[in-house]
C-alpha cells in the first residue's frame, strides 16, 4: 500500500506504481513504451477525476487532514512578500499553534493570522498539532488590533483539529480567549477575510474564523465537532466518525449550499497536496478578489453587514 | 404498584414512569452529595440548596427565573420561536425525535427561556438554560432567543442576566451551532459599546460553546458554589493529557482561583448580589433588601 494514497485512492496508486514501473523498463529498452505510458497516465487522470467527483463526507475529512497537505507557512510563503511573524502574547508566552504576522500581498501591507501544524514529529509537537492554547488566541487578538489601529485588513488561514483540551489551556481561560476573539472580531474596524484551508475543528477554528467574507478550500472540512467525538458521543462509537461527518455536513459543498460559507475554493485534480503552487495560486486569486470586495465598502457598512449576517445564522420556525 | 406506594393518598402519588426530572414527584428524596432525606417543600424554599450541606441541586429554567425574578413581573420573549432540523440529522435516532421527546420531558419548546421582567424593581431581561433539554445545548433557537434579549436590552437600555447550564453546542445542528457562539458574541459586543451591562451566572454545569462564548462574556462572571465550568470535558482532558486532573479543576472555586470568574455566590444571595452590583454599574443607590 502506498502511504502518499488514501484508502480510497489505492486504484490510482495502483496505476501510478504501473507508470513508474513502464518507465524504469522504458529507460533500457527499446520498445517504444510512451505511447503506453501515456495512456494510463489518462487513465490515471480520468480515474482520478471519477473517484473525485463522488467523494464521501469522510473521504474529504481524510484528505483534510492528509498528511502531505500544505499548512499555513506553505502558503505564506508562496502567496505574500516581507512577511515578519510577530510573536508572543505579551502576558504568558507565544504559542506556536498559531502564527501571526505583517506581510505584503501584491504590496498592499495586510496581517496574517493562521493556524499552524507540524510536518515532522519534532514540529508536530511544537506545533501542538495546531491546536493552540488560550496565549494563541491572545496573541492572534493583539495582532487583530494592531490590524486595526493601523487600518489593515486581516487575512486569516484556518487549519486547526480544536482548541487544545489541556490542563494548563483550562487554567488559563481556553473558554475566555476564543469568546473574547468572538466578541471582538464581530466589530473589528478594519476587513477581515477568513479562509478554512485544512480542518476547521469547533471553537477553536471559530475563534479566528468571524469576518466579512468566509471561504473554504474544496476538501477542507467544518465542524462543531470532530465526526470522531459526534460519532463517541451520538453512536457511543468513534468508529461511525464517517456516518458523523455525513451527518454533519462538514464538506465545503453541503456548508456553501447552507448559506454557512460565502465562497468554496477549488482544489487541483486529487487536491491541494498534488500540486501546492496552483492552490497557493488560487487561494491567492481569492483572497486578492476577496479583498478588493470589502475593502471597496465603507466601513460602517462593511461592519453593519457583519453583524447582519452573524445574526443571519440558524433556522427557526416562527 | 407495591404495598407502599398503595399508602400513598392518590393525590400525591408518583406516576412511577420514570420520567427524568429533577426534583420528582416524590415527598421525600436525598441530597446526592451529604444523603440526607430531604423535605421536598423545604427544600424548594431554600431554593433547591440542600439545607445540610448547601449543595446547590440543577434546577429548572423556569423555576430558576421564578426565584430570581420578583413575583409576576415578567413577560417572555421570543418564546414562540421552534427549533428546526435543517440538515434532517439522524444517529441512532432522528434529531426530530430527539426534539419531540424533549419537548414533552420538560414542558419546553428548546433549552434556553427568556424573560423580561424586574428585580427588587428594576426592569431587566433574565434568561435561564433547561439543562434537561438535550443537556442544555445550544442550537438555532438558543442563540436567537439569547440575541432577541439582548435586542430589548438595548432597545430599552437595560440590563441582561444570563444563567448559563448547558453541555455546550448542539451537534444535531452542526456548524449552525458553531455560528450561534459568534451571534451571541456579537450581540453582547453591541450592548457592552452601549455601556449595557451583562451580568453571567455560571452554574453547574457550563462547558464547551456556551462557555466559550457569551457566558465569559459577562461584564461581571458569577459563578455557583461547586459548578463545573470549562471549556473542554474533563474525560477529553483525562484522555488527551493521560494525567489525573487536579483535584476540583474545572470546579467554580478552581476558576475563581485562576481569575475566571468576578465571584462565587450562593443561589440564596443571588438576587440581592445581583440587584446591588447593576444599582453600583448604574450609579443608583442601593435596592431596597
Amino acid at each position: 500500500m502506498n502511504m502518499n494514497f488514501l484508502d480510497f485512492e489505492q486504484p490510482i496508486a495502483e496505476l501510478e506504481a504501473k507508470i513508474e514501473e513502464l518507465r524504469f523498463v522504458g529507460d533500457d529498452s527499446e520498445v517504444n513504451i510512451s505511447e503506453e505510458i501515456t495512456r494510463l497516465q489518462d487513465k490515471s487522470r480520468a480515474l482520478t477525476k471519477q473517484i473525485f467527483s463522488n467523494l464521501t463526507a469522510w473521504q474529504v475529512a481524510q484528505l483534510a487532514r492528509h498528511p502531505h497537505r500544505p499548512y499555513s507557512l506553505d502558503y505564506i510563503q508562496r502567496i505574500f512578500t516581507d512577511f515578519q511573524e510577530l510573536h508572543g502574547d505579551r502576558a504568558y508566552r507565544d504559542d506556536p499553534a498559531i502564527v501571526c504576522g505583517l506581510a505584503r500581498l501584491d504590496g498592499r501591507s495586510v496581517a496574517v493570522i493562521a493556524h499552524q501544524k507540524g510536518r515532522d514529529t519534532k514540529e508536530k509537537l511544537k506545533r501542538n498539532f495546531g491546536m493552540p492554547k488560550p496565549e494563541g488566541y491572545r496573541k492572534a487578538l493583539r495582532v487583530m488590533k494592531l490590524a486595526e489601529r493601523f487600518s489593515l485588513p486581516i487575512i486569516t488561514l484556518i487549519d486547526t483539529p480544536g482548541a487544545y483540551p489541556g490542563i494548563g489551556a483550562e487554567e488559563r481561560g481556553q473558554s475566555e480567549a476564543i469568546a473574547r476573539n468572538l466578541f471582538e472580531m464581530s466589530n473589528l474596524r478594519t476587513p477581515l477575510v477568513c479562509t478554512v484551508i485544512g480542518e476547521g475543528g469547533s471553537g477553536g477554528a471559530l475563534a479566528i474564523g468571524v469576518g466579512d467574507r468566509m471561504m473554504m478550500m474544496q476538501y477542507a472540512i467544518y465542524s462543531v465537532i470532530s465526526p470522531e467525538g459526534c460519532a463517541s458521543i451520538l453512536w457511543k462509537s468513534a468508529e461511525k466518525a464517517a456516518d458523523a461527518a455525513h451527518a454533519m455536513g462538514i464538506t465545503s459543498t453541503r456548508l456553501h449550499s447552507l448559506g454557512l460559507i460565502d465562497e468554496v475554493i477549488d482544489e487541483p485534480l486529487g487536491g491541494a497536496h498534488r500540486d501546492p503552487e496552483a492552490m497557493a495560486e488560487s487561494l491567492k486569486a481569492m483572497l486578492t478578489a476577496s479583498l478588493d470586495q470589502v475593502e471597496h465598502m465603507p466601513l460602517d457598512e462593511l461592519l453593519a453587514a457583519r453583524y447582519e449576517k452573524l445574526m443571519s445564522f440558524g433556522n427557526f420556525k416562527e | 404498584m407495591n404495598w407502599f406506594q398503595k399508602l400513598i393518598p392518590s393525590r400525591i402519588q408518583t406516576d412511577g414512569s420514570g420520567k427524568k426530572q429533577q426534583v420528582p414527584e416524590g415527598l421525600w428524596l436525598k441530597c446526592p452529595v451529604c444523603n440526607a432525606m430531604l423535605y421536598r417543600a423545604e427544600l424548594e424554599r431554600n431554593l433547591d440548596v440542600c439545607p445540610k450541606c448547601s449543595h446547590h441541586m440543577r434546577i429548572r429554567a423556569r423555576a430558576r427565573l421564578d426565584q430570581f425574578l420578583d413575583p409576576d413581573s415578567g413577560s417572555e420573549i421570543a418564546g414562540d420561536i421552534q427549533p428546526v432540523d435543517t440538515l434532517k440529522f439522524k444517529d441512532s435516532k432522528k434529531y426530530r425525535d430527539r426534539l419531540v421527546q424533549a419537548q414533552k420531558a420538560t414542558g419546553e419548546s428548546d433549552a434556553l427561556i427568556v424573560y423580561e421582567g424586574r428585580l427588587k424593581g428594576s426592569p431587566l431581561v433574565a434568561a435561564a438554560f433547561e439543562f434537561e433539554f438535550m443537556g442544555g445545548s445550544m442550537g438555532a433557537v438558543v442563540g436567537e432567543r439569547f440575541v432577541r434579549g439582548a435586542r430589548v436590552c438595548l432597545e430599552r437600555r437595560i440590563p441582561l442576566v444570563c444563567f448559563s447550564a448547558s453541555g455546550g453546542a448542539r451537534m444535531q445542528e452542526a456548524l449552525f451551532s458553531l455560528m450561534q457562539m459568534a451571534k451571541t458574541s456579537a450581540a453582547l459586543k453591541r450592548m457592552s459599546d452601549e455601556g449595557i451591562p451583562f451580568i453571567s451566572v455560571l452554574t453547574d454545569p457550563t462547558m464547551g460553546g456556551v462557555s466559550a462564548s457569551f457566558a465569559m462574556l459577562g461584564d461581571v462572571i458569577i459563578a455557583e458554589p461547586k459548578a463545573l465550568i470549562g471549556f473542554a470535558g474533563p474525560r477529553v482532558i483525562e484522555q488527551t493529557v493521560r494525567q489525573t486532573l487536579p483535584e476540583g479543576f474545572q470546579r467554580a472555586e478552581f476558576l475563581l482561583e485562576h481569575g475566571a470568574v468576578d465571584m462565587i455566590v450562593d443561589r440564596r444571595d443571588l438576587r440581592d448580589t445581583v440587584a446591588g452590583l447593576l444599582a453600583m454599574l448604574a450609579n443608583q443607590p442601593a435596592p431596597a433588601a
